[in-house]
C-alpha cells in the first residue's frame, strides 16, 4: 500500500475493530430470527403443510446455537486479538 | 432403608463435604491472596449455571416429554442474552460497581432516588416469587430420593436437606458485612456444582444414545418414532416463553447475585458471552432423547420428571443413577444457597434492617454494633427464607402445582424488567413510574398467574374462572378484557408484563422526579461515559514515551514530568514513566483537557492510545502548534501582568513622594522651631550684654553662661541632626571591630555616670555579658549610652533604677533595658522612634531625635531597636545583630 499525501484517518485494524463490535451488537438480532423461525412451522399435525420430525426439529435448534456460539466466540477471539496487536 | 438408600445418603454426604470443603479451601486462598484462578472467567461462567436447578434437571426431561422442544425456551432466552446482551450486562455491572448495588432491590432504589419503599416492594415481590421455587427444590430432592427407596414420598429428607443448606450457607454467605465482597467459597462450590450437573446429564445423556438407542442415526429415528415425534408447538407460548427467560435471566435474585453482584472483573463477561451458551446448549442436548428412551422403555404411570434417574435405575445402571441423583442434588443445593443468599441480604437490608433503625432513638450513626445487628439479620433471614420454602413445601405436600412455579416464578420476577431496563436507559423514569409499574405488573401477575395456579376453588373461587368476578366476564383470570383461548402462561405473561410497563412509562411521563432520582438517572444512565472517560483508553506498553512527549507540548515540562513521576510512584514502579494503564490515561486526558479543552483532548487520547489511527508525528505537530499558541498566550499574560505591577509600583512611589515631601516641610518646621528656641535666648542675652553697661560681672557670667549653654545645645542639636542625616542617607561608614558586650555596655555606663551623676542607680548581670561581638561598637555605644541617659532624664520613680539584662532570643541576643519609671502612654507608642518624638508631659531638654539616631544605628548594624510597654516601666530591647556576632564566635 503506498501512503498518499492526505494520510488514510481510520486506519486498517481499528475500523475492523469497530465493525467486529457492529456486528457483536448485532448477534442478538441473527439470534432471534434463527430461534423464532420455528414460528413458521406447522404448530400441529392439524395444520396445513408437512409436518416438521422432532429430529429435524432438533437439529436445526442446536445447529442454530451452535452457529451463534461459535460465531460470537470467534468474534470475541478476533477483537480481542485486534486489541492486543493495537 | 435398603442398600440403595445409603448409597444415596452416603453420596450425598461425600456431595456435601466436598462443598464445604471447596467452599473452605477457597476461601483460604482468597484470605491469601491467591485469587487469580478463583476469579478466573471460567469460574465466572460456571456460576452462572445455578440458572439450571433441579426444575431444569429434572424437570425438562418430563416438560419434553410431555411438550416436546418447548422446554429449550428457557435456555434460549439466556443464550440470546448472553451472546446478543453482553454490552447491557457490562453496563448493569458497571453501574453495580460504581453505586456498590447488592441486590436487584438494592439496583432500583438506588437509581430510584435510593427510595426504601421501592426496594421493600421488590424484596417481598422476590420473596413470594422466590420461595415457591426453593420449595420445589426440596420437592425434587425428596422426590428423587423416594425413588430410590421404593417409597412414594420422603418428606424427612426434604427436612435434612434445608437444614444442610442452611448451616452451609450461613457459614459461607453471611461472613462478611459486605454484601459487595465476592463470596468466594460459595462461587467456587456451585462452579464444583455446575461440573456435577453438567457431567450426571451428559453421562445419561450418552448412555441412552449410545448405550440404549446405539448411536445418533438411530437415536434420531427413535425420536420420530416416538409420541413427540413431530413439531407440536404453540407458537405464543415459544415467543413468551423465550421472552420471560430472558426477563428471568436478569431479573431472578440469584442469578443476579452471581452475574452482577459476584462479577469480579466485567471482561468474564466476555467470555460467559460465548462459554455460557455452551454449557446451556449441553444441558439441553440430551433432554430430549431421555425423554424419548423413558417414554419407550418405562411404563405408562412413571413421574416423566424423574426419567434422568428412573432410566439408568431401570437398566440396572445404579451407579450412573447414583450421578444421576448428585446431578439433581447438586442443582436443587447450588440453588438454594444462592438464592438465599441473594433473598437474605434483600430481607435484611431492606426490611429487617430499617425497621431496627426506627426503633432505635439514637439512630444508626452513635451504636458501634450495627455491624452485627446487620450480620445477626443477615442470618436471621437465611433461616426464614430456608425455613419457609421447607413449611411452603410441607403444605403444599408436593402437589402438582409445584411443577408450574417454575414458569410462574419467571414471569413473577420478570416484572423487575421494566423498572431495571427504564432505570438503566431512560434518564426520565421516576420512582412513582417504576413503583406504579411494579404494583400493576405483580397484581395482575398475582391475580392471572399466582392464585389460578392453585386451581378453580383453590383461592379464587370456581365462579371466577367461568364468569368473572362479581359476574364481571371481562375480569375473568384467565380471560382479562375477554379474550379468549390464549394460554394462561402466555395470557398473564404479556398482559402483565404489558400494563407494567404501560404504568411504568405513563406515570413517569407525568410525573417528576426528585434530585436524587435525577442524579441517579444521571448516574445510571450515563455509566457508559463516566467509564469511557474512566478506564476506557488501552495503550499498548511502551507508548509512554510518546505520551510524555505529548503532555510535555501541551502541559509544560516541569507539569507533565512531575504528573507523570506521580503516576509512576501511585503504580509502585522507580523512574519517571509510568505504565499507561486506563487509569492514568484517564487522568492524563483530564489534564490535558484542562489545556486544550476536552473534546480534543478525548480526541488525542484516543488517537495516541486507543490504535493510534493518525500518526504519532501528526499528533505531535498538533501537540507543538497548540504549545505555541499556548506559548504566546502565557507572554502576553505575563507582559499584561508586569504593566499591572509596573502602575502599581509608580502609584506606591507618588504616594511615597508626596509623604515624603509632607514629612519634609514637617521636619523643616520643626527643625526651625527647634533652632529657633535657643537662638532666641542667646540673641536676647547676647544684646543684654551689648547694651546694658551697668551689669554686675555677676550678671554678666550668668548671661554669657546661658548664652554658652544654649550655644552648646544648638551645637548638640545640629551634631544630631547631621548624624541622623548621615545615617539616613547611608553614607556613614561602619567602623567594624571585634568587642565585648560587657565592655560595651562599661563604657556606656561609666559615660552616662559621668555627665550627669544621678540618682539612677543601674543594675547588671555581668554574667550574662560576655557575648562576643563583631561591629561597630562605638556607634552601638552611643545607642546604650543614650538608652542610659534616658532612663537618667525621664525616669521619675522617687527610686529611679534602670536594669541591664541581656537575653538569647530566638532571634539573636538581646539587650534589655528596663527602668521603673512611668509607662509611656500606649497612644504614644508609634510614635517612640519618631523624629522630633517627646513625651510631653517628661518635658523636653531633648530635641526628640536620639530613639530616632538609635533605631538607623541599629538598622545600619543589622540589629534593631524595640519598645516594649511593661505593666511597670519602660523597656527597651536591643537585638544585637546577628551576622556579626555569629561571625564572631
Amino acid at each position: 500500500m503506498t501512503a498518499p499525501n492526505p494520510p488514510v484517518f481510520l486506519e486498517r485494524r481499528s475500523y475492523r475493530r469497530r465493525r467486529m463490535l457492529d456486528a457483536l451488537r448485532l448477534m442478538p438480532l441473527l439470534g432471534l430470527g434463527l430461534f423464532m423461525l420455528p414460528l413458521f412451522w406447522p404448530a400441529s399435525v392439524d395444520e396445513a403443510g408437512s409436518p416438521v420430525p422432532m429430529s429435524v426439529a432438533i437439529s436445526y435448534v442446536f445447529g442454530a446455537w451452535a452457529v451463534l456460539i461459535v460465531l460470537s466466540a470467534l468474534l470475541w477471539a478476533l477483537l480481542r486479538r485486534a486489541e492486543r496487536a493495537a | 432403608m435398603n442398600g440403595a438408600a445409603q448409597l444415596l445418603i452416603g453420596a450425598c454426604l461425600a456431595d456435601v463435604l466436598l462443598l464445604f470443603a471447596v467452599a473452605f479451601a477457597a476461601e483460604r486462598a482468597a484470605a491469601r491472596g491467591q485469587v487469580a484462578w478463583l476469579r478466573a472467567p471460567l469460574i465466572y461462567t460456571l456460576s452462572l449455571s445455578i440458572y439450571c436447578t433441579a426444575w431444569t434437571f429434572y424437570g425438562a426431561v418430563g416438560y419434553a416429554a410431555r411438550s416436546g422442544m418447548e422446554f429449550v425456551t428457557i435456555y434460549l432466552g439466556p443464550s440470546l442474552v448472553m451472546i446478543g446482551w453482553w454490552w447491557g450486562l457490562r453496563k448493569l455491572v458497571r453501574v453495580a460497581r460504581a453505586q456498590r448495588v447488592t441486590s436487584v432491590a438494592d439496583l432500583l432504589s438506588a437509581r430510584f432516588g435510593k427510595s426504601n419503599a421501592l426496594a421493600l416492594m421488590v424484596t417481598v415481590m422476590a420473596v413470594i416469587g422466590v420461595t415457591p421455587y426453593i420449595a420445589l427444590q426440596l420437592q425434587s430432592v425428596s422426590e428423587s430420593f423416594a425413588i430410590f427407596t421404593g417409597a412414594t414420598s420422603q418428606p424427612g429428607s426434604g427436612f435434612w436437606v434445608a437444614l444442610g443448606l442452611a448451616i452451609f450457607t450461613l457459614l459461607f454467605g453471611t461472613r462478611n458485612l459486605n454484601a459487595n465482597e465476592r463470596h468466594d467459597g460459595i462461587v467456587m462450590a456451585i462452579a464444583v456444582e455446575a461440573v456435577v450437573k453438567l457431567l450426571a446429564l451428559l453421562a445419561v445423556g450418552a448412555f441412552v444414545v449410545w448405550g440404549l438407542s446405539g448411536g445418533i442415526g438411530p437415536m434420531l429415528e427413535r425420536i420420530d418414532a416416538s409420541p413427540i415425534g413431530t413439531w407440536s408447538m404453540d407458537r405464543s407460548r415459544w415467543a413468551a416463553l423465550t421472552l420471560v427467560s430472558a426477563a428471568a435471566f436478569l431479573c431472578l435474585p440469584r442469578m443476579f447475585q452471581v452475574l452482577v453482584v459476584e462479577n469480579e472483573d466485567e471482561r468474564h463477561i466476555r467470555f460467559a458471552a460465548w462459554a455460557f451458551p455452551i454449557y446451556l446448549a449441553l444441558m439441553s442436548l440430551f433432554v430430549v432423547p431421555i425423554a424419548v428412551v423413558g417414554l419407550d422403555l418405562l411404563p405408562a404411570g412413571a413421574n416423566p420428571d424423574l426419567f434422568v434417574l428412573s432410566v439408568p435405575l431401570a437398566e440396572g445402571q445404579t451407579g450412573l443413577a447414583v450421578l444421576s441423583f448428585l446431578g439433581g442434588f447438586s442443582s436443587a443445593t447450588s440453588m438454594v444457597i444462592v438464592a438465599t443468599l441473594a433473598l437474605s441480604t434483600m430481607v435484611s437490608n431492606h426490611v429487617v434492617m430499617p425497621i431496627w433503625l426506627s426503633t432505635q432513638t439514637e439512630g444508626a450513626s452513635q451504636s458501634g454494633d450495627v455491624r452485627n445487628v446487620v450480620i445477626l439479620a443477615r442470618r436471621l433471614s437465611v433461616l426464614c427464607i430456608i425455613g419457609l420454602g421447607y413449611l411452603y413445601y410441607r403444605i403444599s405436600g408436593g402437589s402438582a402445582a409445584l411443577a408450574a412455579i417454575g414458569l410462574i416464578s419467571f414471569a413473577g420476577v420478570a416484572q423487575f424488567l421494566p423498572a431495571m431496563m427504564g432505570g438503566l436507559f431512560w434518564r426520565g423514569a421516576t420512582r412513582l413510574g417504576a413503583l406504579a409499574g411494579l404494583t400493576c405488573g405483580f397484581a395482575l401477575w398475582t391475580y392471572c398467574s399466582l392464585l389460578p395456579s392453585f386451581g378453580p376453588g383453590g383461592v379464587l373461587p370456581v365462579a371466577w374462572f367461568a364468569e368473572g368476578p362479581a359476574g364481571l366476564g371481562w375480569l375473568r383470570p384467565t380471560a382479562l378484557f375477554g379474550i379468549e383461548g390464549v394460554d394462561p402462561t402466555v395470557h398473564a405473561i404479556v398482559w402483565s408484563l404489558s400494563f407494567n410497563v404501560l404504568a411504568f412509562v405513563a406515570v413517569s411521563l407525568v410525573t417528576f422526579p426528585r434530585p436524587l432520582e435525577r442524579l441517579g438517572g444521571a448516574q445510571f444512565v450515563n455509566v457508559e461515559e463516566e467509564a469511557q472517560r474512566g478506564p476506557g483508553w488501552r495503550a499498548p506498553a511502551g507508548t509512554a514515551d510518546d505520551l510524555m512527549i505529548m503532555a510535555q507540548r501541551i502541559l509544560g515540562a516541569a507539569e507533565a514530568q512531575a504528573l507523570f513521576r506521580d503516576a509512576a510512584r501511585a503504580q509502585g514502579l522507580p523512574g519517571h514513566l509510568p505504565e499507561p494503564d486506563p487509569r492514568f490515561l484517564a487522568r492524563l486526558e483530564r489534564e490535558l483537557a484542562a489545556s486544550v479543552g476536552a473534546a480534543t483532548a478525548h480526541a488525542m487520547m484516543g488517537q495516541m492510545a486507543g490504535g493510534a489511527a493518525v500518526s504519532v508525528e501528526d499528533l505531535l505537530a498538533v501537540a507543538d502548534e497548540s504549545a505555541q499558541l499556548l506559548e504566546t498566550t502565557t507572554q502576553l499574560e505575563a507582559k499584561s501582568a508586569e504593566l499591572t505591577r509596573t502602575a502599581a509600583q509608580l502609584r506606591d512611589a507618588n504616594a511615597k513622594l508626596t509623604q515624603l515631601s509632607a514629612q519634609k516641610d514637617a521636619f523643616l518646621s520643626q527643625v526651625s522651631h527647634e533652632l529657633r528656641t535657643p537662638m532666641t535666648s542667646i540673641r536676647s542675652f547676647s544684646e543684654i550684654l551689648r547694651d546694658e553697661a551697668s551689669l554686675t560681672a555677676a550678671e554678666k557670667t550668668k548671661y554669657a553662661s546661658i548664652i554658652h549653654t544654649e550655644a552648646i545645645r544648638l551645637t548638640r542639636l545640629l551634631d544630631d541632626l547631621l548624624d541622623l542625616s548621615v545615617l539616613e542617607n547611608g553614607q556613614v561608614s561602619l567602623n567594624i571591630a571585634d568587642g565585648r558586650l560587657g565592655d560595651v555596655l562599661d563604657a556606656a555606663v561609666t559615660t552616662a555616670e559621668a555627665g550627669t551623676p544621678g540618682p539612677l542607680t543601674i543594675r547588671r548581670r555581668r554574667v550574662e555579658e560576655g557575648v562576643d561581638l563583631c561591629t561597630d561598637l562605638d556607634r552601638l555605644g552611643q545607642v546604650f549610652l543614650n538608652l542610659i541617659t534616658n532612663a537618667q532624664k525621664y525616669c521619675d520613680a522617687p527610686a529611679p533604677a534602670l536594669e541591664i539584662r541581656v537575653v538569647h532570643g530566638p532571634h539573636g541576643d538581646e539587650v534589655h533595658f528596663a527602668d521603673n519609671g512611668t509607662p509611656i502612654p500606649p497612644a504614644a507608642h508609634g510614635a517612640i522612634f519618631e523624629k522630633f518624638a517627646r513625651i510631653e508631659p517628661s518635658g523636653g531638654q531633648g530635641a526628640g531625635l536620639g530613639l530616632a539616631i538609635c533605631r538607623e544605628i541599629m538598622g545600619r548594624l543589622g540589629g534593631d531597636i524595640t519598645y516594649l510597654p511593661g505593666p511597670s516601666g519602660n523597656r527597651f530591647v536591643v537585638r544585637l545583630p546577628q551576622a556579626r556576632a555569629l561571625a564572631a564566635q
